[in-house]
């Protein structure tokens, strides 16, 4: 019952801030979009996704777009794409992408009728290497928590990709943003 | 906003607290949830904080500039540097099992622990360098 409500306000969530015109409005629900999002995570007992998601897209993710706000305008632009659209609503254009929409949406629903059932245990993915990942870390590794487990000693290499990842996007911003202050 | 006593008082008691908090999910990494990532971006939400109460400049006294671009590529290069001092042990990169630190889960734990520490701390100082970078501008 309760996954429900909260999958309701995800999909609010979602349309409001597709329809807000104000990006600050819609930075704010975007974090709390991320705040029920981690409620999500933890009723499925992912809780180190959960602690992430909260604590990135709901904290600092907000703060930074707030910031890069502060930079731009707050408002949306209102310029001519708004006014071709309400003219030509019902053109051959239009048509052609709403029933593109519809047959790609009837693809993937018929895509979705051949996966196993949510928390099938004799789903495919529960018996390739996940068992092993359970069964083994404590021996492997002297790891008492799965996911550290895994993150760190398993998928290593991806960490220290997501690392990597994160210190180019800091220099990137130091090359692009920080003004000298000698010119 | 410094002027303000109420937003001055209550955030100089929570920065302390906000950053013991990072190092505790620092620590219970491998406990429970928590790790590298998590608790560099509490420790640069506690930086973010005292900027907004204090402003950018009072800010940069607390986090200069040099410290946190060294500490950009630091956190990387402890991560990096650990798997190549696995390779030195007779081990593969990043098999933590081969570091000379006592017996194997020992030594995968302790190794653990070193590339949280540099998940953490290249996390938190690219975090503090973009919101600075992003907020900084106007004042210039």
């Amino acid at each position: 019952m309760i996954d429900f409500i909260l999958l309701f306000f995800l999909v609010i969530c979602a349309i409001a801030a597709i329809r807000m015109k104000d990006l600050l409005s819609t930075v704010i629900i975007l974090g709390a979009y991320s705040l029920i999002m981690a409620v999500v995570w933890t009723r499925m007992n992912a809780v180190d996704v959960a602690f992430t998601e909260a604590s990135v897209g709901a904290g600092i993710t907000t703060v930074l777009l707030i910031a890069a706000l502060s930079r731009t305008q707050r408002g949306e632009e209102n310029g001519q794409r708004s006014q071709v659209r309400v003219q030509g609503s019902l053109n051959a254009h239009s048509i052609i992408s709403l029933i593109v929409v519809f047959v790609t949406g009837a693809v993937l629903v018929y895509g979705t009728l051949d996966m196993p059932d949510y928390g099938d245990p004799n789903a495919p993915s529960h018996h390739h290497v996940a068992p092993r990942y359970i069964k083994e870390p404590l021996e492997e590794s002297g790891v008492i928590n799965m996911v550290t487990a895994l993150l760190a000693n398993y998928r290593g290499y991806d960490t220290l990709g997501e690392t990597t990842v994160i210190f180019t996007s800091g220099i990137s911003v130091i090359l692009l943003l920080r003004r000298k202050i000698q010119q | 906003m410094k002027d303000d006593i109420i937003i001055r008082v209550i955030s100089n008691l929570l920065i302390p607290f906000i950053q013991l908090y990072a190092l505790y999910v620092l620590a219970h990494g491998d406990l429970g949830p928590g790790g590298g990532f998590q608790g560099g971006v509490i420790f640069a939400s506690s930086i973010i904080l005292y900027v907004l109460v204090y402003g950018i400049d009072e800010g940069r006294k607390r986090a200069h500039q040099k410290i946190t671009d060294v500490l950009n590529s630091v956190g990387v290069m402890i991560y990096g540097g650990i798997g190549v001092v696995c390779l030195f042990f007779g081990g593969y990169y990043l098999q933590y099992g081969k570091l000379p630190l006592g017996d194997l889960k020992h030594a995968s734990h302790l190794g653990i622990y070193g590339i949280e520490i540099g998940v953490e701390v290249t996390v938190a100082a690219v975090m503090i360098t973009i919101f600075f970078e992003m907020a900084g501008r106007k004042s210039d």
